[in-house]
């Protein structure tokens, strides 16, 4: 079990900072918002899901698209704008999709997939499957209307839906402080009658363990949960950087986060040669991916107007 | 593009049985349910005693509180969870009992649920149908009189459609709920108790072909939605002076059947395109916008829009009756454009010719 957390950490972790080393080459012309910092959360959540339970997310999506076993190549070409990507070069880093993966989507707009989570899970509940839907979003998302209104129809109906909410501390450049006069999250979806924890973001075991626990239960007996889970973003809000010299936090505020890093917290508790075997492969995935970006077509000019509608006979576009 | 050929009107359906629009609507909310256990109806209010109109009566009896039920006051929330059903293959049919209420849900239709289908490469669609119902007269007044159709135009991704009688009400309803792309499904309140022939069995109207509701060779009058009815009434004022309107129901929207409002003004050389909403940036801009593009050059034009006066709509009944065209002030606009002149004639009312009379108290 550590192995396979190990590697999806370490394989984020080394994708976005490939992403990062990249961007000043400007063939990433896609605003990207790097989970650097953040990984562990949909690392740990998404290792207790089965293939077919389904993810809906954010802007944020790289770590969740890949956690949730979201193509690596075709992620990296969808960076570059390419016909091959996982949106056919007409998303973007922002709109990552890989629905036999069972990652449902990621908006732009801050809170939305957090609805069309819930209507996922009406429409399994109809279909009286045993999946579940886990809906990530930040801090930010809870003080948009259509989070109280989610938990509330979550709750009536009793959804299989776990609320996920990634609370790293800032919306952009604004403390959660800032934002929010009561900055309990898990308190708000407990007063809508649905059960809340705390979690430590940094705690990956933790969370898979966790996650594993709270599902069995929602398997068999439905209803939603909510996770409030703790953790901190590393890099600026969007774009490869460090942003500490902005002002609007300070560095040895990262600190404890960057010393409880789970990347080299769980490297330390594994067999040094094991390790290795992970760093390789991953390394040469990465390298892969990347090559695989940099030669695949953009998409033909005829793509400009294309999927707009569904015309008569087209089938949706699978991997 | 192909060229304009002249088509000739869609022959009018043959049936016997009568059938009020809010009939047709619920009976093709009904054959669908019955012909696809994906297919959903939710909103507010669509399972209270009133059935919105009557449109939803008997579905949540029929087909149980999981496939038909009220929502609590949640239209962002239950926009957004509407394209989840969708996303997961259901068919959802929001019912919004005010078009109005649209703007709360505005992000999750024109970001989410137009563009998925686009921005996730085809991976995905979202066939999802939003019912909603512009208000008129009894003094609906600022927030429950708007037609926000040409907003919705306005955006790719996102088909609109706006049947005027009961026969369309039928088949565009059916048409939009089998469309595996999310269409916006416009009801005018005043249209709801008028009857027309109704087939029993199922059918569609597809998306993308106007009708041509009565020939003419002066001037063509295209009616969007309610103004439909007007324009019909108009036609028949300006027969009594000698002039002969052709007159043309869109019915859908987005896509727009360009074609033949084209020919048909070709012919004619003046249009006046009428809706129920604003002028501004709106239905009859677009049609009036693309008719121009098409036919400069080709034949002498004669154009004109006619919609809300551009100012919020008021409660006063003698202000209410300014705000909108009616038969009469299309027959004279008309007739005016035909006539290159300011006539300055107005029809007196016929009794036959009426508007359709709303009584409150909502």
């Amino acid at each position: 079990m550590l192995a396979r957390l190990y590697r999806s950490l370490y394989r984020i972790r080394r994708v976005e900072e490939e992403v990062a080393r990249a961007y000043p080459t400007d063939k990433i012309k896609s605003p990207v918002h790097l989970s650097i910092g953040q990984e562990a959360v949909s690392v740990g959540v998404c290792a207790a899901l089965r293939p077919t339970d389904v993810v809906f997310g954010t802007y944020r999506g790289h770590a969740l698209y890949l956690a949730k076993g979201g193509d690596l190549n075709a992620m990296v070409a969808e960076l570059y704008g390419k016909a091959t990507g996982c949106a056919r070069g007409k998303g973007g880093s922002m709109h990552l999709v890989d629905t036999a993966a069972g990652v449902m989507g990621t908006s732009a707009v801050v809170g939305t997939t957090i609805a069309n989570a819930a209507g996922y899970a009406y429409a399994l509940k109809t279909r009286r499957s045993d999946a579940v839907v886990v809906s990530f979003f930040g801090d930010g998302a809870s003080e948009e209307g259509v989070f109280a209104e989610t938990l509330n129809f979550a709750s009536l109906k009793s959804l299989p839906v776990l609320f996920v909410c990634e609370n790293n501390g800032y919306a952009i450049h604004t403390s959660q402080a800032k934002r929010q006069g009561r900055p309990d999250i898990a308190a708000r979806a407990e007063a809508y009658g649905i059960p809340a924890e705390r979690l430590d973001g940094n705690d990956v075991v933790g969370l898979l363990e966790r996650t594993r626990t709270v599902l069995s239960g929602m398997r068999a007996l439905g209803g939603p949960h909510f996770f409030e889970v703790k953790t901190y973003r590393l890099r600026e809000h969007v774009g490869p950087g460090r942003d500490f010299a902005l002002g609007y936090r300070a560095e040895a505020e990262a600190e404890p986060w960057v010393t409880n890093d789970p990347v080299q917290k769980l490297a330390a508790r594994l067999p040094a040669g094991e390790r290795v075997a992970i760093e390789q492969e991953v390394e040469a995935e990465v390298a892969a991916a990347f090559a695989f970006a940099e030669a695949s077509p953009f998409p033909a000019a005829g793509e400009l107007m294309t999927d707009i509608y569904q015309e008569a006979g087209d089938a949706l576009a699978c991997r | 593009m192909p060229s304009p050929a002249v088509k000739p009107p869609r022959p009018a359906p043959k049936t016997d049985r009568t059938l009020s629009f809010v009939d047709a609507v619920r009976e093709a909310a009904e054959l669908e349910m019955a012909r696809d256990p994906n297919v959903i109806v939710f909103g507010l209010d669509v399972d209270d005693p009133k059935a919105i109109q009557g449109t939803t009566r008997g579905l949540p009896e029929r087909f149980g509180p999981e496939r038909c039920f009220g929502t609590p006051l949640s239209e962002d929330a239950m926009t957004g969870a509407a394209i989840g059903m969708a996303l997961a293959g259901l068919r959802p049919v929001h019912v919004h009992i005010r078009m109005d209420f649209l703007l709360l849900a505005m992000n999750q239709l024109l970001n989410v649920a137009a563009k998925s289908r686009y921005m996730y490469g085809g991976r995905v669609n979202v066939p999802l149908v939003v019912r909603a119902m512009i208000g008129k007269s009894w003094g609906q007044g600022a927030q429950h009189s708007q037609g926000l159709h040409g907003m919705f135009m306005h955006v790719p991704g996102i088909k609109v459609v706006a049947p005027a009688t009961p026969y369309d009400a039928k088949g565009c309803l059916a048409a939009a709920v089998r469309d595996d792309n999310p269409v916006l499904y416009v009801e005018h309140r005043l249209l709801h108790f008028t009857k027309g022939p109704v087939p029993e069995a199922a059918y569609t109207v597809e998306p993308g072909k106007a009708r041509v509701t009565r020939r003419g060779a002066d001037v063509t009058l295209v009616g969007i939605s309610s103004m439909q009815v007007e324009c019909l009434r108009a036609a028949a004022y300006l027969a009594d002076v000698g002039i002969e309107a052709e007159v043309i129901d869109p019915i859908w929207l987005s896509p727009l059947d360009m074609d033949t409002i084209c020919e048909s003004v070709e012919r004619t050389g003046r249009l006046i395109v009428v809706d129920t909403a604003w002028t501004n940036c709106g239905a009859a801009a677009e049609i009036t916008a693309q008719v121009a593009e098409r036919l400069q050059g080709i034949r002498d034009l004669r154009l004109k829009r006619m919609g809300f006066a551009p100012t919020t709509c008021p409660t006063a009944p003698n202000l209410e009756d300014l705000f909108y065209p009616n038969a009469r002030t299309v027959a004279a606009a008309a007739r005016d454009l035909v006539e290159d002149v300011k006539t300055g004639w107005l029809p007196a009312e016929r009794a036959d010719l009426k508007s359709i009379e709303f009584k409150g108290p909502f």
